[in-house]
């Protein structure tokens, strides 16, 4: 029997079980088959991204401002570029973009304000948010008080027009749907019947139908001498669509909150609004976040659709600019960049309702 | 919770601004004047007609009807208000008073004209189909296509037209159809055919897409009606000639040699025509309720018929197309303006 005096020396793992090498192994070459899978896909890979890498920035033509300054050997961005502008804020005058910038500025603000946890003041903000901000927006985005010239809507576009679409969308669809959910599971015949008749409707009819309506019939129906904004009809069509989703979204929240809880809240003495309130919602709610971010996905891409009644969103203003003779010819760039701006914003609502989930998780999630 | 959501439905609901504006039951051009700009329907994008420019200024032979009218109504080209519409909405648009004049490429059809409640003012733009060759093949008019190989969008009546006149001038041909747009060129350009056909307009736009221009051309002759024009509300005659003589306006400046440069020496021309086109002899803008240098301020601001067209989409502008029909009848086309006096 030998007895030890000193620990024997820890010797490194052996060569392939750690490291980049063993990962390799362990999750791309673990067999014959998965190997031969491996290498396709890099070939798969390596045909697809070589011409498209080229394309888009090794025989791309970055700078220039017309057709001329483009070799057409690989994408031009001059094209982009020259009309970033009008990508972004559609038609406005181009001396009053200030306007937008600061609207978009102090909403940017108010958002991260609202979104990062140390701030004070947070029900201020909201308040602010809420009730003060969209009448200083409309304000500075329309004009015409304060000596601020008038803009009108049909010359709002781009990005701008997109956000403004969905922001409102998403702020006015949200307690919209609350309603219609908690009216859908009310036992009042009228409401309940109500929300119902509401929600299948609005449910059952393609958004493209309802913007066509808003656009072509609504004109005719109306007393003549009356007409609504073209901007307002697709929003009040996009809301009211978006609601009636977002309330079956929030009732499938509602029906996994186990009756315990409200019977429990009733038993304290609360109210109808209490329960709901203080009890139901902010359970349900916290458990809806990936329907509703879905919802609200879909809505922003959904926007896309006002182009057929003529209002020019980003998609709409791109496609515009196709179709100036001087710039014939660019689709694939055109549509390049409106497809990245939309991933760009999809991926962050995604990502922020990732982080909402992990920070008010409480035992919900598997 | 619950009442925050409240507060904040109605905040959306102030977001969201009725504005009401009141229009035209008895005089368009009261209204246009209340409202300091012309209401004016184009197309939400079509090269050389309408389309906004990098600067997000509308541009195009439509666009300039609209500010012709403007420059009529209130000397100044630039009080439009552009209402894009599409195909579909157009009319409903016009009907409704959201737009007072639509100048967005519509074919003058007798339906359109007499069923709508609706008044075509002119024709802007004689379009019909016409034929884009490969430049190689050498030939110089749609008469000599005899045996040629066409490529045409499947269920078009370009496909029916394009049938008809071979016939009618006894020549053969081979159709080769596609069914979009994209597909046609696609075949064109791959050599499957020697003709692309299509209306004269898209196929100017058409050609510039093609990887080579220069390599085709096209053909000046236009074998089917396609008159495009402005159009106004049935009702009001006065505005429906205003917007008339607007064109008109343009198309005699150029028949008489009246452009933007030199309309200033013309005020001081001898010439009768002139001189009561421009103002300078009696008041003809009066029966129209308008001043009596409407027409000095169209050709000023806005220009003459050709200027605008080689400008949109003649020769001075990428779509190179020919005049063509398009021209003066002074000049072997079928743009024609009764006289001003």
């Amino acid at each position: 029997m030998t007895i030890r005096e000193k620990m024997i020396e820890a010797r490194p793992a052996p060569g392939l079980s750690i490291g980049p090498l063993a990962w390799l192994r362990a999750n791309l070459f673990s067999g014959p088959v998965n190997s031969v899978f491996t290498l396709l896909g890099l070939y798969l890979l390596y045909v697809l991204l070589t011409p498209t890498i080229q394309w888009a920035f090794i025989n791309a033509d970055w700078i220039g401002t017309s057709r001329d300054d483009c070799s057409r050997e690989g994408a031009c961005w001059v094209f982009v570029n020259a009309r970033l502008t009008q990508f972004i804020y559609g038609l406005y005058p181009r001396d009053e973009l200030w306007r937008v910038n600061l609207v978009f500025a102090s909403f940017a603000v108010l958002i991260a304000w609202l979104a990062i946890p140390r701030l004070p003041f947070k029900r201020w903000i909201a308040v602010v948010t809420l009730l003060v901000f969209p009448v200083v927006a409309y304000v500075l985005l329309y004009g015409g008080y304060f000596g601020l010239r008038l803009v009108e809507t049909h010359r709002w576009g781009g990005l701008m027009l997109t956000l403004i679409l969905a922001v409102v969308g998403m702020v006015a669809a949200l307690p919209i749907g609350i309603l219609l959910a908690l009216g859908r599971r009310s036992e009042m015949p009228i409401v309940k019947s109500f929300s119902v008749v509401f929600i299948e409707f609005w449910r059952g009819v393609p958004l493209i139908t309802i913007l066509f309506m808003a656009s072509v019939m609504l004109p005719l129906f109306l007393p003549t001498g009356v007409s609504v904004d073209r901007l307002v009809r697709a929003l009040i069509g996009i809301t009211l669509f978006q609601s009636a989703y977002m309330a079956e979204v929030i009732r499938g929240g509602l029906q996994a909150i186990p009756r315990g809880q409200e019977e429990a809240a009733a038993a304290l003495g609360m109210g109808y609004w209490q329960r709901m309130g203080l009890i139901v919602l902010p359970q349900a709610l916290k458990m809806m976040i990936p329907g509703i971010v879905n919802t609200f996905i879909s809505l922003f891409k959904d926007t896309t659709l006002v182009m057929i009644i003529g209002l020019f969103d980003l998609l709409g203003i791109v496609q515009a600019a196709l179709s100036d003779s001087r710039w014939l010819g660019f689709a694939l760039e055109g549509y390049v960049f409106a497809a990245f701006m939309f991933w760009i914003f999809c991926f962050s609502m995604s990502r922020y309702s990732q982080y909402l989930e992990k920070k008010l998780h409480t035992g919900h999630k598997k | 919770m619950l009442k925050n959501n409240n507060l904040l439905l109605l905040a959306s609901a102030g977001a969201l601004a009725f504005t009401a504006s009141s229009f035209a039951q008895a005089s368009t051009l009261d209204d246009t004047r209340d409202r300091g700009a012309v209401q004016c329907g184009v197309s939400d994008g079509l090269p050389g007609f309408s389309a906004p420019d990098d600067e997000g200024e509308w541009q195009g032979l439509d666009v300039d009807v609209c500010r012709a009218v403007a420059a009529a109504v209130f000397g100044d080209a630039e009080a439009v208000r552009y209402v894009s519409l599409n195909a579909v909405e157009r009319f409903t648009a016009l009907q409704s008073g959201e737009a007072d004049v639509l100048s967005r490429n519509t074919t003058w059809t007798t339906t359109r004209d007499t069923t709508l409640g609706l008044n075509f003012t002119g024709v802007t733009f004689y379009d019909g189909i016409g034929f884009m060759i490969h430049s190689e093949m050498g030939i110089e008019s749609a008469k000599e296509l005899d045996g040629a190989a066409i490529c045409v969008q499947s269920g078009t009546t370009t496909e029916l037209n394009v049938a008809d006149y071979f016939r009618a001038n006894d020549m053969a041909f081979d159709p080769i159809v596609f069914d979009t747009s994209e597909q046609t060129v696609g075949g064109y350009e791959a050599g499957r055919c020697d003709v692309l056909t299509s209306d004269t307009s898209q196929l100017a736009a058409l050609r510039i897409q093609l990887a080579d221009p220069d390599d085709s051309m096209i053909l000046p002759e236009i074998i089917s009606k396609e008159p495009l024009g402005p159009v106004v509300r049935q009702g009001d005659d006065q505005w429906f000639n205003i917007v008339k003589w607007s064109l008109f306006a343009m198309l005699n400046a150029e028949e008489m040699g009246i452009t933007s440069d030199n309309v200033d020496e013309m005020l001081d021309s001898e010439d009768p025509d002139i001189a009561r086109l421009l103002g300078q002899d009696g008041n003809y803008g009066e029966g129209m309720g308008l001043s009596a240098d409407w027409a000095y301020q169209i050709i000023k601001q806005v220009g003459n018929y050709g200027e605008s067209f080689e400008r949109n989409v003649g020769m001075g502008s990428p779509l190179e197309i020919e005049r063509g029909i398009n021209a003066l009848w002074t000049e072997g086309g079928i743009q024609y303006a009764p006289p001003i006096r």
